[in-house]
């Protein structure tokens, strides 16, 4: 009893210490999304082109889902990534238009190419808010059922895709059974 | 007009620094920090609008209420927060809706659940452990002070002898 009363204080700081020590690797701008394993937010707006689009118009398998705008200069590093993706099939690719004008939008895509089966236009935010977007770039990976099953917040390029993306599809693929 | 100049002419310099104090502190300073470019019905929504935008943090800001900053996201959650105080939402409901799809992150202060428990009450249970340490030695040093020392017959005895051969 007296031996368990002489060592609690060390047993106490050795938590509080191993707790706090892990806290400093702690990345406090990493802000965990809501929507993991939950659906897709339900939408019904216009693609960058112009065209009604819906829930409906997802991809019937698991896709990505990519914020960008053309003032995003993240986004433009990340962009031969998504070329190499829709060249090789890998994976299909929908954009969200963030916070950006219409104009610049259907420019970048012209001056950069067009990597999106198509881009979701979110001028006012508005969709953004509903899927917890705190700015571009961030990716989403969403299941052939349309359920948020990853997201990554900056930029998406060769090193993220291999060890974050091909790792996350590849869990999708077992899970599903095939 | 004349009678007022005279009268400010007989002011001393004390009554004149103490005006220009009370004047300073009539002036309303922080209704002039903020323009909302948001129409309100009353008063009290326009209120509540303060009240949340104050407490609620931006979530692409490390620390930064949607109030002061200026970026695309806190702007976008003024608006909705406008948009829903309007349709008559309650501040639970748009707390709701913002930790939805934002979770824990857009609150300054976290939701008490059990998982935050420890953060809203882990420094009272530390100071309680800590007064129940220090009260557990008060109470030791005061017991020890208070025991007295008995001495047998040849103990007495053989204490008398050193005292002597000390003197």
């Amino acid at each position: 009893m007296n031996r368990l009363k002489f060592f609690l204080p060390v047993i106490i700081f050795i938590g509080l210490a191993a707790t706090l020590w892990k806290g400093l690797y702690l990345d406090p701008k990493e802000l965990p999304s809501m929507l993991i394993d939950k659906p897709m937010p339900e939408f019904a707006l216009t693609s960058v082109q112009g065209l009604p689009v819906g829930n409906a118009d997802l991809p019937d398998q698991a896709f990505l889902l990519n914020v960008w705008g053309s003032y995003c200069l993240p986004c433009l590093i990340e962009h031969p990534t998504f070329m190499r993706l829709l060249e090789e099939g890998q994976i299909p690719v929908v954009g969200v238009n963030y916070r950006d004008q219409k104009e610049l939008a259907i420019e970048w895509l012209q001056d950069n190419g067009d990597p999106f089966s198509f881009s979701i236009l979110d001028e006012d935010g508005r969709f953004g808010i509903d899927l917890g977007v705190y700015g571009a770039p961030e990716t989403y990976l969403v299941d052939a059922n349309g359920v948020i099953r990853y997201r990554h917040v900056s930029v998406l390029d060769e090193t993220v895709w291999k060890e974050e993306f091909m790792p996350a599809i590849a869990e999708l693929e077992i899970k599903s059974g095939k | 007009m004349t009678i007022h100049i005279n009268s400010l002419h007989n002011l001393n310099l004390t009554s004149l620094m103490l005006l220009l104090f009370a004047l300073i502190l009539l002036t309303p300073t922080s209704a002039f920090t903020q323009v909302d470019t948001f129409q309100f019905s009353s008063e009290e929504q326009q209120q509540r609008f303060r009240q949340l935008s104050d407490e609620l943090r931006c979530p692409m800001c490390q620390n930064t209420n949607l109030t002061g900053s200026t970026g695309g996201v806190a702007e976008d959650l003024r608006r909705e927060i406008h948009r829903m105080i309007i349709e008559g939402l309650t501040d639970e409901e748009i707390e709701q809706f913002m930790f939805e799809r934002y979770g824990d992150f857009i609150f300054y202060r976290p939701r008490l659940r059990a998982d935050t428990f420890f953060l809203w009450f882990g420094p009272l249970i530390f100071l309680f452990m800590g007064g129940f340490v220090a009260y557990g030695i008060f109470r030791r040093a005061k017991a020890l002070s208070k025991i007295e020392v008995a001495f047998d017959e040849s103990q007495q005895k053989r204490l008398e002898e050193l005292l002597a051969e000390k003197l």
